[in-house]
């Protein structure tokens, strides 16, 4: 999906917290309008944005230029039909979210127009989404249909170094509306962080999804749950520790050269550990960094992956070695 | 002549005994297990046995470091083995096995080399007569010793 297809490390300027998300169509903006997407530039993977995106904008008013943190999604081109209001494909094969500086005034100025009863933020698009969820998730699904399309074009954005791989569809909406969430009343830091690390989870395998519906349900204590799917997404939670740090967004390339940075540094936290206490599982690593155990799990097996830590499974549990194997020989 | 066994570090190694998802690691794991099956077999000049002897034996067993290689796991080595020729299936079931410590063409260029460097080229000599007679007891020879 779109979202998933960019980098998504949300990161701010310094010094400034970010909060609302724009889209630019390549790096033109779009405009949209409650109920409509407008796109004024060609060959954008409207259906998958527009159903989703459309259904997550849906109260967000278009806002003033500014310079801000962005982050660069590459879309699949291909021709939309689906939505109404007008919008032709775009020229460019990526959009942008911006985080700007001051969207969230803009969503306090829409969410307190009298009328609109907690139209912003988490739990008005959750009940936009709720009402239009059949609608949404067959968007979805008939979108993601294409998929197997997507994932031959992002393998090659992946080969460019363009974007990141994800294969979880579900991942994908809920991490689209993680990032398309207004934060609102306190705690935007801690919803970028939350995003954060959602985007550090970007590359783990399938298994971390629950720990991505644990981050979307925390960042919105109101959420009404949606779906069967993300009830027991949310049973699964565990108690979640966030990153301190967020890191400075620039450019795509930028984006990019910050996630593998990231991953060098959990692996050397990974490695130093444990050749440090001689073996650990995920849960101990967890503990004594201070990170969720779904996260240092995924550090773990990114080691394993890599060649530095093999793998102890007994009734004892499921430990973690130097990978003696290779060093030893 | 049996001297004590020596484990391979391996053999105290708990990832030993987890058949490895990583491909490289696997590899080594796999090298150092085909390894050890046929040091252990030629020590104990066991040549043949089955693959529930094998789960219980030592082998694949280590009851100090509780820790046992699992049947699958188990079955990949073996196929390890017949893929290099140092293992046949005795039945169709592969229930038991035959372990070669030494490949058979190997044991062919062995006997060549005794043959000729002893000069005896072109004559004929029974199986009792390599592999007990006097002229087996050099050093060369006396690998034949004991052979099955």
């Amino acid at each position: 999906f779109l979202w998933t297809r960019g980098l998504l490390e949300i990161i701010q300027t310094p010094g400034n917290q970010q909060r609302g998300v724009r889209v630019y169509d390549g790096e033109e903006k779009i405009k949209f309008d409650a109920g409509t997407l407008l796109l004024n530039e060609r060959n954008h993977e409207c259906r998958m944005a527009i159903s989703l995106s459309q259904t997550a904008f849906i109260e967000e008013q278009e806002a003033g230029i500014r310079k801000s943190a962005k982050i660069a999604v590459h879309l699949h081109l291909a021709p939309c039909n689906k939505e109404p209001g007008p919008f032709q494909s775009s020229k460019n094969s990526y959009i942008r979210l911006s985080f700007k500086e001051h969207g969230q005034t803009e969503f306090y100025r829409w969410e307190n127009m009298p009328g609109r009863v907690r139209t912003v933020g988490i739990l008005g698009i959750e009940r936009k989404l709720k009402g239009k969820r059949k609608k949404t998730e067959k968007n979805i699904s008939e979108a993601f249909e294409d998929l197997s399309k997507l994932m031959i074009k992002a393998k090659k954005m992946v080969e460019q170094g363009d974007i990141i791989e994800d294969e979880t569809i579900r991942f994908k909406s809920y991490l689209l509306r993680a990032l398309t969430r207004e934060t609102y009343g306190s705690g935007t830091q801690y919803h970028m962080q939350l995003v954060k690390q959602l985007a550090g989870i970007l590359k783990a395998p399938l298994e971390e999804w629950g720990g991505i519906m644990s981050l979307t349900e925390v960042y919105s204590q109101e959420m009404e749950l949606l779906s069967p799917d993300l009830v027991h997404a949310c049973k699964m939670l565990e108690e979640l520790k966030l990153p301190r740090r967020l890191s400075v967004f620039d450019s795509g390339v930028m984006i990019i050269e910050l996630q593998y940075h990231k991953e060098e540094e959990m692996l050397a936290s990974v490695l130093e550990m444990i050749l440090e206490k001689g073996s650990l599982t995920s849960e101990e690593f967890a503990k004594l960094v201070g990170m969720s155990v779904l996260l240092a799990k995924e550090g773990v097996l990114l080691a394993e992956k890599m060649g530095h830590l093999c793998r102890d499974d007994s009734v004892e549990g499921l430990r973690f070695y130097p990978n003696l194997f290779i060093t030893q020989s | 002549m049996a001297m004590s066994f020596e484990w391979p570090w391996q053999y105290r190694f708990p990832p030993f005994f987890t058949l490895q998802p990583n491909v490289d690691t696997r590899q080594k794991q796999l090298a150092a297990w085909c390894s050890l099956v046929l040091s252990f077999c030629r020590l104990h000049k066991q040549s043949s046995m089955t693959v529930m002897e094998a789960q219980e034996s030592p082998l694949f067993n280590n009851v100090k470091l509780q820790r046992k290689l699992p049947v699958e796991s188990i079955q990949v080595v073996l196929e390890e083995l017949r893929k290099k020729g140092n293992l046949e299936w005795l039945d169709k079931s592969k229930s038991s096995f035959l372990i070669m410590w030494r490949r058979p063409e190997e044991w062919g260029k062995l006997i060549y080399q005794w043959v000729s460097r002893s000069g005896q080229n072109n004559s004929v000599f029974t199986l009792y007569e390599l592999t007990s007679g006097e002229d087996t007891e050099d050093e060369e020879g006396s690998r034949f010793v004991g052979v099955s």
